[in-house]
This record gives structure tokens, C-alpha cells and sequence, in this order.
């Protein structure tokens, strides 16, 4: 199952700068094991979806070119301190995972 | 011999048509926060993934900035930074020509979320990455070489 995500949320000025780091191998289901020389099956993030105190402020759409344990940094304007972030994400195999954080 | 030769070709070209219009009939024109259908993502060449899309021919702009390296070690891991500096940015995209799926993420902005974006992606070659920006229903383009030396695609 999924490893924990990191959130980051911080003011600069008047803009959030929110960082998520995601727990996830990303395979492309292109590559070939090195050993078995059998392709490795697919198995990526296919959607991301950021809210701020519960209204969407991102939706992301991914396919196998992002790196593993994708990162994803965004900027929300006009966000508070103590607004709470929650990010959420699904994997093409029906996986998914949710973190809350709060900006500070 | 000649026409069965004919017959073929018609017929190789008519398929490929029905594709492309199956793939942009499930991207709703005029939709303004969304992300792109699966079938881009699985687009083998550039032309298909924006076609799907539903953007086929972008303008090219100078206020999309892109902040990767000019030269990435390792294909793997690419870091990417994104800002559009065009009024009402709704939506961002990454695309790295010469992957094999081109479409990498695309990021749909509502509710103050800016025109910013930054991600780590992956490249199997040399070539370019490009940045497709939507903002008030017209897309913008702006592109930047990225030379890899250990392609991260795997294979």
C-alpha cells in the first residue's frame, strides 16, 4: 500500500507556496526488468487533485513520464495561514492516498 | 494490383482518421478546467498527444517561462518549473517530444492557484519540452532543448 506523502505549505507574501511529495514508483510499463528481461508492468499516478480549506485549486493529469515519487510544487494566491491544504492522488491500479496539511 | 495498392492506403488513412476524431470528440470544447483524456497520455508522438488534446496548433509565446537544465545527467529525474506569465492561465502542460508517451502531466488551476508549476520528469532522448498553456480558451506554446546523456525511460 501507499507510503505516506509530505505536504509543505508556506506563505510568501500574500501566495502559498505548497510542495507535495508523493510516494510512488511511477513505472511506465515500458521498462524491462534487468534481470528477467520482462517488461514491468505499469504502475502510475494518473490524477492529482489539491484543495484549500475544501474548494479544488488543482487538478493534474499524469502519465508514466513523471519521475518516481513524483514531486509537485504549486502556488495559490490569496490563501491564509492555518488554511488547510489536502491533497489527494489515484494510480492506474486503483490505489490512492490522501495528506492534509495546514499553511504556515 | 495498382487498385488493390490504392484501396489499401484509403484504407490505412481512414482508420487513422476515425482515431484521431474518437480522441478529440472526448475532450469537451470550451471546458476550462480539465484534464487532458487518458488517450493523450497514451499518444506515442507529439502531434497525436496535442491532437487529443483538442489543441492541434498552439501560438507560440514568450510568456511561458521554462526552468529545467539545459543539460540533464540523468533522464530519470528532469526537473521542470513552469510559469506563465499570460493573464487567466487556466491549465499547464508538460510535453517531452521525443518520449515515447510525449504527454507527461498536465495541471488544471481554479481558485486562486496560479500559473505555476513545477514537477520532476522523465526522459528517455535529447529534445525538447514544451509548455502548452490555456488561458481564456486559446492555447499558447514555448519550448526548451533539454540534453540528456542517460536516458531515464527505461528499456
Amino acid at each position: 500500500m501507499a507510503e505516506p506523502m509530505r505536504i509543505r505549505a508556506t506563505m510568501q507574501g500574500d501566495v502559498a507556496d505548497i510542495k507535495v511529495l508523493m510516494n510512488h514508483p511511477m513505472e511506465t510499463g515500458l521498462r524491462k526488468d534487468a534481470k528477467t528481461g520482462q517488461l514491468v508492468p505499469a504502475h502510475y499516478i494518473t490524477d492529482v487533485t489539491a484543495t484549500l480549506n475544501g474548494a479544488t485549486v488543482l487538478e493534474a493529469g499524469m502519465g508514466g513520464g513523471v519521475s518516481r515519487n513524483p514531486y509537485l510544487g504549486f502556488k495559490v494566491k490569496g490563501a491564509k495561514a492555518g488554511d488547510k491544504v489536502t491533497v489527494n492522488w489515484n494510480d492506474n491500479k486503483g490505489d490512492k492516498n490522501s495528506a492534509e496539511a495546514t499553511v504556515g | 494490383m495498382n487498385s488493390l495498392r490504392r484501396n489499401v492506403l484509403k484504407g490505412a488513412a481512414g482508420a487513422g482518421t476515425v482515431a484521431v476524431a474518437v480522441a478529440a470528440g472526448l475532450l469537451k470544447p470550451g471546458q476550462a478546467f480539465a484534464v487532458s483524456p487518458r488517450t493523450a497520455f497514451d499518444a506515442r508522438s507529439m502531434a497525436d498527444a496535442m491532437s487529443a488534446m483538442g489543441i492541434p496548433s498552439p501560438t507560440d509565446s514568450k510568456d511561458i517561462t521554462i526552468k529545467a537544465p539545459d543539460i540533464a545527467e540523468n533522464g530519470a529525474v528532469v526537473p521542470v518549473e513552469i510559469t506563465s506569465g499570460i493573464a487567466g492561465t487556466t491549465a499547464i502542460a508538460i510535453l517531452a517530444e521525443k518520449n515515447n508517451t510525449p504527454l507527461v502531466a498536465d495541471f488544471g488551476f481554479k481558485g486562486g492557484a496560479e500559473g505555476f508549476v513545477s514537477t520532476r520528469i522523465k526522459m528517455g532522448a535529447t529534445s525538447l519540452v514544451r509548455a502548452v498553456v490555456t488561458a481564456g480558451g486559446k492555447t499558447y506554446v514555448a519550448a526548451k532543448e533539454v540534453k540528456v546523456t542517460i536516458g531515464g525511460c527505461g528499456g
